[in-house]
């Protein structure tokens, strides 16, 4: 994991955790792995991944079996795609406006920009 | 829990104490980061907590012992690892066996376990090794006995590149509720991501006591190139680009402790760091 300098450490393990749930290393109903050896495997302080399992856990994408470990909540996937596309067009998509009307692009020009990458995109397999 | 009160210590030849009613407390079960600058008693401070010296005065206290009488239900349940040390010209295997003697909870397996985290292998003569290697597997030995206290002086000093990333994993991997670490280092972006605590301290006290989670709940680290924030910024220092900065809180964003700021900002203002997490 590529720890960014800007967000707290406990947030981009959230962020790498929920990639990982994404992409089935954890999957629904699967175990994380105990705080202390996910601290040992980043390589950060284990109050630091419990912060971490904790605000998985406000999240409803995980839960605590006590004394079992924390397991992956059956609606987590939609949960986390859900929680990126509101970040994506609270923060993202206004970002992004903002720069395209600064360059003075119009929304034809947008709308001509999308297309040309969408027929991009789907021609390379 | 270790409790420190009240010491002094000077030694024999010098007139100037190097701990001067000095006091620390240091919660079981954390890993603590002990910094200071040079000459500000941190090795001092790790001998008379191990008992290997004597407060003039004052009280040490580790579980209810005095280090300095130097009972063996205290000396069995702690271990030091100096920044320098000597290893007999020995076959690892006949080091353990003579030393794991005096520590019980000492554990073959976690022996095992940490060599081979450090990649270092059990078969190894101590005579044959260089400097780096001679830390990979003393301190696997170290974290292999298990003591409920392990003192780490500048764990990080002669380790190689990935020798530090493996340090940070055998420590974490050791780590148990009912174990305390102190790591004594200057190498703070070494240890910075694997400290619950930091103590800062000085010949005449303690400067910072503190949890990471209480500091960066009040503090805010950034690296930034606006003007106006690096001039109100109680602590800034030039990077290439801007500068790293201390900001106080606004109690909304949150972000990692940068310990080499941090220092700073206690060496230059250290009555605002008085005010925000109390001690001396």
């Amino acid at each position: 994991m590529d720890f960014n300098e800007n967000k707290p450490i406990y947030l981009q393990i959230t962020d790498g955790i929920m990639d990982d749930i994404i992409s089935d290393v954890y999957p629904s109903d699967g175990r994380l792995p105990s705080v202390r050896e996910y601290a040992s495997k980043v390589e950060v302080n284990a109050n630091t991944v419990m912060r971490s399992y904790d605000w998985l856990q406000q999240q409803k994408i995980i839960f605590n079996r006590r004394g079992i470990g924390f397991f992956v909540l059956p609606e987590a996937k939609k949960r986390i795609i859900e929680m990126r596309r509101n970040i994506f067009f609270r923060d993202e998509v206004e970002y992004f406006f903002g720069r395209i009307k600064s360059f003075g692009l119009s929304p034809d020009d947008i709308k001509r920009l999308y297309s040309d990458y969408i027929a991009r995109v789907d021609e390379t397999p | 829990m270790l409790k420190i009160e009240n010491i002094t210590y000077s030694y024999k030849r010098s007139k100037q104490a190097v701990l001067s009613n000095y006091s620390l407390e240091v919660k079981d079960g954390t890993i603590c980061g002990l910094l200071g600058k040079n000459g500000a008693g941190k090795s001092t401070l790790l001998y008379l907590i191990l008992g290997l010296l004597k407060p003039q005065s004052g009280e040490i206290n580790y579980n209810g012992f005095r280090p300095f009488d130097r009972k063996v239900a205290f000396l069995n349940d702690v271990f030091i690892v100096p920044e320098e040390f000597y290893l007999p010209n020995v076959k690892l295997s006949q080091f353990v066996k003579s030393m794991s003697a005096f520590y019980p909870k000492y554990s073959h397996a976690d022996l095992s376990r940490h060599l081979s985290t450090f990649e270092m292998t059990p078969d190894v003569h101590l005579g044959h090794l260089s400097m780096g290697q001679k830390k990979r597997v003393f301190m696997s030995f170290a974290l292999a006995c298990n003591t409920s206290l392990l003192v780490l002086d500048e764990p990080t000093n002669g380790l190689d590149i990935p020798g530090k990333r493996l340090f940070r994993k055998a420590v974490l991997d050791s780590m148990t509720d009912d174990r305390t670490i102190i790591i004594s280092t200057h190498q703070v972006y070494d240890v910075e991501k694997i400290l619950d605590h930091v103590v800062i301290t000085d010949t005449n006290g303690v400067l910072l006591n503190a949890t990471m989670m209480d500091i960066s709940s009040r503090l805010l680290f950034a690296f930034t190139n606006n003007k106006d924030r690096i001039a109100n910024a109680l602590v800034a220092l030039d990077a290439p680009g801007g500068a790293n900065i201390v900001e106080l809180s606004d109690g909304y964003s949150e972000t990692d402790v940068n310990l080499e700021t941090l220092f700073e900002l206690v060496r230059q203002n250290p009555t605002i760091v008085k005010d925000l997490f109390g001690g001396r």
